[in-house]
C-alpha cells in the first residue's frame, strides 16, 4: 500500500516536471517599491504589471513581483531569490536608483537581463562587463537637465536659484543642473537644500529672494516640492519658477494648488499625450498605456512612472521573438540572447520615446524622449 | 542679511517655536504624572491635520474608524471586567461611552457632508474625532503597564509610535495634504508684513499655554495633576486615583497634538509621518526645560523653532544638524547642574 502510494506520487511529479520542461515558460521577476519612500512612484509600476501581456510569441509569461519597501538590501535579496528559486529568464526593477545600482552585480554574476526603471544615468555609465547585463528605460537626468536649461536660455534667464531636497535625489540634481548652467552661461546665484518633512523653508526662500534671481528651480519629488514654491509665491516672487520631472503626478497638483500656474518642467511625453501632435509617432503607445491605466484606475491616475514598466515590457515583447529563435527559455543560452536582442533594439516606440540601443547606450532615447510642461489651470499643458 | 530679513525670520521661528512649545508642554506633562516619554504626541499633529483635511475633502477620515475600534477594544476589557467583577449596573453605560459615542459620531459624519460645514465646526469634529485617542491610547497601551519602569513604558512608546504611523499612511496615503488658510489677513508693521495665519497660531498657542496654566493653578484636577507629578505615591494616598490623572494628563496631550495639527494645517504639507520630527523638536525644547519645568520648556521650544529659521538662512544642508546639535551642551549643562537621585 505505501509503496503504491510512493510509486503513484513519483509518478505525479515526473508528470509534472515534465510538463513544465515542455511548456517551457519565460519568468520575468519584478523588484519594486511598492512601499516606503519611494511608495508614490512604486504604486503606479505594480498597479502596470497588471495590465501587461501574459504572452509575448505564443510564450506564456509569469510576472513575478516582489515589494523591496524602498529599501537597497531588500531589493538585492529580492533579486538573489528571484535569481536562485524561481529561475527567471529577466529581472525588471527596481524603482530607484539605489536600489538598482545595488542590483547589477548580483544580475551580472547570475547572467541575467536587467531592466531598470530608475532615472540616474550611473545604472547603464560606464558602460562595462557587469553593466552589459543592465538596460533602463527612464530618461538620464542629464538629459532633462538640458531641456531646462534650453528653456531658460530660449526665456533669456541669465540668474538662477536652485533650492532642492537635502538628499541624494537634490544632489543628483544639483550637479547636473549647476554643470550644464554654467556650460551655457547662466549664473547660478543660490544653492539651497530643505528636507522632504521640513514644515518651512522661509530662511531659504528669503535667501534666494535676495539673490534676485530670474528663475528659480526646485529640485525635489512629489508633493514635497510644492513648499518651496508656496513660500516663495507668499514672500512675493514673481520670476520664472521651474520644477523636475519628479513631482509628475496629480497629488502635485492638488497641494500646490493656484501657487503652482505657470511652473515649468520637463517630463516623458506620456504625461502630456493626448496634447502631442499627431504625427508623433510616440502619440498612439503613450495613449494606449494612458487609457489602459484610467480604465482601471480611473481618470487622471496615470502617471509617468507606470510608464517606464510598461515601457520595460515593450522592450521584452521585441527581444523575447529574437531570442526564442536562438535557444529555449529557461536556459542561460535564452538569457544570453535576451540580452543580445535587447541590446539590437532599434527604432522602438514606446511611451516615452523612441529606443536605440548599442553596445555602448542601454537607454537609446533622443530628444524626443522629452517635452517641456507647463501647469496651466491645475493641469499639464504641453509647451509647443 | 538685513532687518527686514532679520524680522521675517524671527516671525517664522517665533510661528513654529509656538507649536514647539505647544508639545514641549504636553511631553513635560505626561512624562511628569505617568513617566511616559510621549514619542507619539507628533501622530496626534499629524492626525488632526490630515483629519481636517479630509473633512474637507468630504471623506470619512480613517481616524473615525480608528476611534470605534479603540472604542470597541476598551468597551469588551471594561465589560468583562465589569462582569468578573458582578457589577453588570455599570455595562451600560461603559458600552454607550466606548462604543455608543464613536458609532454615533461616525454616522453622524456619514450622514450630513462634512464637506459644507463651516469651518469652526470642521475644527470641532476634528477634535472630537482625535481628542479621545489620547486617552484610549492610555488605557490599552499604557495603563496595564503604569507601574513598569521609564525604559519599559520608552519601548511601550516606541511601539506606538511606530503603530500609529502605520496606520496614518492606511488611512491618509503617502502624499501629504494642505487645508486652505483660515484667514488671509495681513498686517503691515514697518517694512515687515505680518501673516494672520502666524498672529493666529502664535496668539492661539499663547491662549491655550494660559488656559493650561490656570487649569493647574485653579482647578481641582488640575491640583491634583500637580500632586501626581510631584509625588505618585503621596497623591495615591491622599486618594488622587493613578489611572485617573494618567487618563487626564493623556487627554490633554491628544487635545494639544491635534488642536496644533489644526493650526499648522493651512502653513504647511502635513504627511502621515510628519508629526515625527514636529514632536522631536518639541522634545528638544522639553529636555532643555528638564522635562520638568513648563516656562524653561515653552523658553526651550521658541529657542528651536528661531535657530532652525535662522540656520535654515544660513546653512540650509546643515539645518537638523544644528538644531539637534543644541541637545548637547544642554544635556552636558543638566548633567553637570543636578545630582542624579535613584529613582525607588
Amino acid at each position: 500500500m505505501r509503496i503504491k502510494l510512493l510509486l503513484a506520487s513519483l509518478l505525479a511529479f515526473l508528470g509534472i516536471v515534465l510538463a513544465a520542461g515542455a511548456r517551457a515558460e519565460i519568468n520575468v521577476g519584478v523588484t519594486l517599491s511598492a512601499t516606503g519612500p519611494a511608495a508614490s512612484l512604486g504604486i503606479p509600476e505594480k498597479n502596470t504589471f497588471a495590465l501587461l501581456p501574459t504572452t509575448i510569441a505564443g510564450q506564456k509569461i509569469n510576472y513575478i513581483i516582489l515589494d523591496d519597501a524602498s529599501d537597497t538590501t531588500t531589493a538585492v535579496k529580492n533579486t538573489r531569490k528571484l535569481l536562485a528559486e524561481n529561475k527567471v529568464d529577466v529581472v525588471i526593477g527596481s524603482t530607484t536608483t539605489p536600489n538598482s545600482l545595488a542590483m547589477i552585480d548580483v544580475v551580472a554574476e547570475g547572467e541575467t537581463p536587467m531592466i531598470s526603471m530608475a532615472a540616474s544615468a550611473r545604472i547603464i555609465d560606464p558602460m562595462d562587463g557587469k553593466r552589459a547585463w543592465v538596460f533602463k528605460t527612464p530618461q538620464n537626468d542629464a538629459q532633462m537637465a538640458t531641456a531646462l536649461v534650453q528653456h531658460m536660455l530660449d526665456n533669456q534667464v541669465r540668474t538662477v536659484a536652485y533650492i532642492g531636497f537635502a538628499d541624494a535625489y537634490g544632489e543628483g540634481w544639483w550637479n547636473e543642473f549647476s554643470r550644464i548652467a554654467e556650460a551655457r552661461k547662466i549664473q547660478i546665484v543660490g544653492n539651497e537644500r530643505f528636507n522632504r518633512a521640513d514644515t518651512s523653508v522661509t530662511g531659504q526662500v528669503l535667501k534666494i529672494l535676495a539673490a534676485k534671481p530670474d528663475a528659480v528651480l526646485v529640485g525635489g519629488a512629489g508633493t514635497p516640492a510644492a513648499l518651496p514654491q508656496k513660500s516663495l509665491k507668499d514672500k512675493g516672487y514673481r520670476g520664472l519658477m521651474y520644477q523636475t520631472h519628479g513631482v509628475a503626478n496629480a497629488d502635485f497638483l492638488r497641494v500646490c494648488g493656484k501657487d503652482c500656474e505657470g511652473t515649468f518642467l520637463p517630463a516623458g511625453p506620456v504625461l502630456v499625450a493626448a496634447q502631442l501632435p499627431n504625427g508623433n509617432p510616440i502619440k498612439k503607445v503613450a495613449l494606449e498605456y494612458v487609457t489602459k491605466y484610467e480604465a482601471l484606475h480611473g481618470k487622471g491616475t496615470a502617471s509617468t512612472f507606470g510608464a517606464h514598466a510598461w515601457d520595460a515590457s515593450l522592450l521584452l515583447a521585441h527581444a523575447v521573438p529574437e531570442a526564442l529563435k536562438k535557444a529555449q527559455p529557461g536556459t542561460p543560452e535564452f538569457r544570453k540572447a535576451l540580452r543580445q536582442a535587447l541590446e539590437k533594439t532599434t527604432n522602438l516606440t514606446a511611451a516615452h520615446g523612441v529606443f536605440n540601443m548599442s553596445p555602448q547606450d542601454h537607454l537609446g532615447f533622443d530628444q524626443r524622449a522629452r517635452v517641456m510642461v507647463r501647469i496651466d489651470n491645475g493641469t499639464w499643458k504641453l509647451v509647443e | 542679511m538685513d532687518l527686514q530679513i532679520a524680522l521675517l525670520l524671527g516671525q517664522d521661528g517665533v510661528t513654529n517655536g509656538a507649536i514647539y512649545a505647544l508639545l514641549a508642554l504636553a511631553l513635560v506633562l505626561v512624562f511628569a504624572v505617568t513617566r511616559v516619554i510621549f514619542i507619539p504626541q507628533g501622530e496626534f499633529v499629524a492626525f488632526g491635520a490630515l483629519t481636517l483635511a479630509s473633512l474637507q475633502a468630504g471623506k470619512l477620515p480613517g481616524t473615525a474608524w480608528l476611534l470605534l475600534a479603540m472604542g470597541m477594544a476598551i468597551g469588551l476589557i471594561e465589560g468583562a471586567a465589569a462582569v468578573r467583577a458582578r457589577r453588570f449596573h455599570r455595562l451600560p453605560l461603559i458600552l454607550l461611552i466606548n462604543c455608543g459615542a464613536p458609532l454615533l459620531l461616525a454616522a453622524s459624519l456619514l450622514a450630513v457632508s462634512p464637506a459644507g460645514l463651516p469651518l469652526l465646526v470642521q475644527v470641532l469634529l476634528t477634535l472630537m474625532l482625535v481628542v479621545p485617542l489620547g486617552p484610549m491610547l492610555y488605557r490599552l497601551a499604557y495603563q496595564p503597564v503604569a507601574e513598569a519602569s521609564v525604559l519599559a513604558l520608552l519601548i511601550v512608546s516606541v511601539a506606538v509610535h511606530v503603530t500609529l504611523t502605520g496606520i496614518g499612511l492606511l488611512f491618509f496615503g503617502a502624499e501629504g495634504s494642505r487645508t486652505p488658510a483660515f484667514t488671509d489677513a495681513s498686517f503691515a508693521v514697518g517694512d515687515v508684513v505680518l501673516q494672520g495665519q502666524t498672529l493666529l497660531v502664535i496668539v492661539a498657542s499663547a491662549l491655550l499655554i494660559v488656559a493650561l496654566y490656570l487649569f493647574f493653578e485653579r482647578t481641582l484636577y488640575g491640583k491634583a495633576l500637580r500632586a501626581t507629578a510631584m509625588n505618585r505615591t503621596g497623591a495615591r494616598l491622599m486618594g488622587i486615583s493613578g489611572d485617573l490623572a494618567g487618563l487626564l494628563s493623556f487627554t490633554l496631550a491628544g487635545a494639544i497634538g491635534a488642536f496644533s495639527g489644526v493650526l499648522i494645517s493651512p502653513i504647511t504639507t502635513v504627511y502621515y509621518d510628519s508629526g515625527f520630527l514636529i514632536g522631536l523638536k518639541g522634545f528638544v525644547g522639553a529636555i532643555i526645560g528638564g522635562l520638568a519645568s513648563y516656562p524653561a520648556a515653552a523658553a526651550g521650544a521658541v529657542l528651536v523653532g528661531l535657530l532652525e529659521a535662522y540656520s535654515s538662512f544660513w546653512a540650509s544642508a546643515f539645518k537638523e544638524v544644528i538644531v539637534f546639535t543644541l541637545i548637547i551642551p544642554v544635556l552636558l549643562w543638566r548633567s553637570l547642574k543636578t545630582r542624579h537621585v535613584e529613582e525607588a
